[in-house]
């Protein structure tokens, strides 16, 4: 068996009142509707969904930015969904969350060196010799020059500046990093540098990943393991290989089908999934898929498939 | 195939604080009667500038044209009177579908106020000829005919119960319904061409693939020509018969899609392809970055990053040349071509 899991979620859930315009609650956006899973160091876990699934609400929780509403988030065996904000912020060293575009947090009136030595000034009590030893090799691992300490945000270029974001993030040596949508928006040729950077780091730092992405091919290559999401649950976990070899479950299946690949017949040729996902306030009964569902039955209308083992892995569905 | 659209040699500087930059560097491009031409390319490789140059609808202050031609359907769209080129081409001829819905529709009007909008203009009852004369009138039966139109077209692209849907407001539709509702207006005026930015890139994969397949139905049954730039190649593989490739301002290679995805033979082609992530574990990347277009580099403008360069890369700039009727590339040595390098 792998190794005591460094985080584990236990029944997960975050909920998000819908207000009309007088105040008045009218409804719950389910946007994390009890999620278990665990996470064992030095893995990198994808967790993969279309937008609206959740899935970025669930890394803001684990990373205490949403307060859980039910459930349990254990980092390195210790409960921290409910710790008081002294405390939580201790937890933060070793638990980092990288926005989509890193560099895009990194204040235009400060040099770089500047940002680079703050992380280091609120989490520790290091001299400023050492904090400067620490940056200097920091930069040096995410492929920087030294000489880039002296420069302003806008004198370096895109790459560069989200270069300078995940060596903010890493000066601290977190344990966890939980990477949400890292490579969205890029072309793939810089997406490939960032996620060959990515791994890099992962080896240097010893680091452990939770790589939020739509983006299948990429979580393809960069995780071990995938958690597909759909409408705030899990409804398929597994060794990655063996997911895209054989997917379960019939939404894992669709969304593998829908991915364009170069070379051969065209996939939107034979794809078929109706519709789109429903609104997460209303979210429907039995199974949430079972609206899209090629193989719905009468039992997916009125009982939830629990996320159970089936064979190598674990599903969320009657006919799995 | 007979060529609808034709773009020879054009040239587009952009004046910047920094410079001029050169954003499109003797671009030429055929799209033919009913066929789709995928321009890929990264960001900031002068694709949208050159969907936009066709369309003319460049920055005015800004961009300044350096010279070639935009023939379509033999008339020279740039030198052309400007009055009758949106009279009866812009928006009639060639129509536009953009990257995101979203910020394309007004948020305070209903859709039909919007699409109607469109018809009373672009319709293809609308009357075209001089542009001063009183058209603001919208006769009422050309309106029935037309909303008519619109009802048909909206069931052609799969919105559910289209009268309803027109009474809604666009934020009352989901970014898949709104790229649909964007499609119908595309094909509302009856156009030869259809200019469409990056359609799918806002949306998730699963209605991607519902796009992408509505989209190459309805242009294949209706014959319609289309250019589609995108920066994803295997959207590109999806919906394209033949696929030009842009760097830096410049098509690089040009090739029908099979041959393209099967046999590419300019370097940064290959590069771009082996990125693409795939079940291998193994990740390629082009080492260093794109180039200023204010102080392009002398020769090939790949050359900086390319395996393959040498020292007439570095002084010459490689003309286009045929490595088959239909498989253009600019580069001194193609991958597979006699004489060129084995990769």
């Amino acid at each position: 068996m792998r190794a005591p899991p460094l985080l584990e979620l236990v029944d997960l859930a975050r909920h998000f009142p819908v207000r009309n315009a007088f105040g008045r609650r009218t409804g719950w956006i389910r946007a994390v509707d009890g999620v278990s899973l665990a996470v064992s160091a030095g893995e990198t876990l994808g967790l993969v969904g279309e937008s609206g699934c959740g899935k970025s609400t669930l890394g803001k929780t684990v990373m205490g930015i949403h307060a859980p509403t039910a459930g349990e988030i254990r980092f390195a065996g210790r409960e921290i969904g409910r710790l008081p904000r002294r405390e939580r912020r201790a937890v933060a060293r070793d638990l980092q969350y990288v926005y989509q575009d890193p560099g895009a947090s990194l204040d235009p009136r400060w040099k770089i060196v500047h940002s680079l030595h703050e992380p280091l000034k609120i989490h520790t009590r290091l001299s400023r010799a050492e904090r400067e030893e620490q940056v200097r090799a920091i930069l040096t691992a995410v492929g920087l020059p030294d000489a880039h300490l002296d420069l302003y945000p806008h004198e370096l270029s895109g790459g560069q500046q989200r270069r300078v974001g995940l060596a903010r993030i890493l000066t601290l040596r977190p344990r966890m990093v939980i990477l949400d949508e890292p490579t969205s928006g890029l072309d793939v040729s810089v997406q490939a540098s960032v996620l060959k950077l990515f791994r890099s780091l992962q080896e240097a730092f010893a680091l452990t990943y939770v790589f939020i992405s739509h983006d299948l091919a990429v979580v393809r290559s960069m995780c071990a393991r995938i958690a597909v999401m759909y409408l705030g649950r899990i409804v398929e976990m597994g060794e990655t290989a063996a997911v895209f070899a054989q997917p379960r479950h019939p939404y894992t299946r669709s969304l593998l089908a829908a991915v364009p690949r170069i070379g051969g017949r065209r996939v939107t040729l034979d794809f078929a999934l109706p519709g789109e996902p429903p609104n997460p306030r209303d979210v429907p009964s039995g199974c949430r898929f079972r609206t899209r569902c090629p193989l719905v039955q009468d039992v997916c209308a009125t009982q939830e498939p629990p996320l159970r083992e089936v064979e190598d892995r674990r599903v969320a569905c009657h006919l799995a | 195939m007979t060529e609808l659209l034709s773009v020879r040699g054009l040239s587009v500087d952009f004046v910047t604080d920094g410079g001029v930059a050169q954003v499109l560097d003797g671009i030429s491009l055929d799209v033919g009667r009913g066929e789709v031409v995928g321009l890929v390319g990264e960001s900031g490789c002068g694709k949208t500038t050159l969907a936009r140059a066709i369309l003319g609808i460049l920055p005015a202050g800004a961009a300044r044209l350096r010279g070639g031609e935009v023939r379509f359907r033999g008339a020279d769209l740039l030198r052309a009177d400007p009055v009758a080129v949106n009279d009866r081409v812009r928006g009639r001829a060639i129509t536009f579908i953009p990257q995101d819905p979203s910020t394309s529709f007004s948020p305070v009007f209903p859709v039909e106020t919007q699409i109607m909008d469109l018809m009373r203009w672009k319709s293809p009852r609308a009357p075209g000829g001089n542009a001063r004369a009183p058209r603001w009138r919208y006769p009422r039966e050309r309106y029935r005919t037309d909303r008519e139109a619109v009802l048909e077209t909206l069931r052609a692209v799969q919105i559910p119960e289209p009268a309803r849907a027109l009474r809604r407001l666009p934020h009352e539709f989901s970014g898949g319904q709104r790229q649909r509702l964007m499609i119908a207006m595309a094909l509302l005026p009856d156009p030869d061409l259809i200019v469409a930015d990056e359609p799918t890139t806002a949306l998730d994969v699963t209605i991607q693939a519902q796009i992408l397949r509505l989209l190459r139905e309805l242009v294949k049954e209706r014959g319609v020509s289309v250019l589609f730039t995108t920066h994803d190649l295997g959207t590109a593989h999806e919906l394209c018969d033949r696929i030009v490739v842009m760097y830096a301002g410049q098509a690089m290679e040009a090739a029908p899609a099979d041959v393209f995805f099967a046999r590419p033979a300019h370097p940064y082609t290959r590069r771009l392809l082996a990125s693409v992530p795939t079940g291998t574990g193994e990740i390629r990347d082009i080492p260093g970055e794109v180039p200023s277009l204010v102080a392009p580099p002398p020769g090939c403008r790949f050359h900086p990053r390319c395996d393959y360069a040498t020292p007439e890369c570095r002084a010459g700039r490689p003309a286009p040349r045929a490595l088959a009727p239909d498989h253009e590339v600019r580069c001194h040595h193609p991958v597979d071509a006699p004489g060129g390098v084995d990769a």
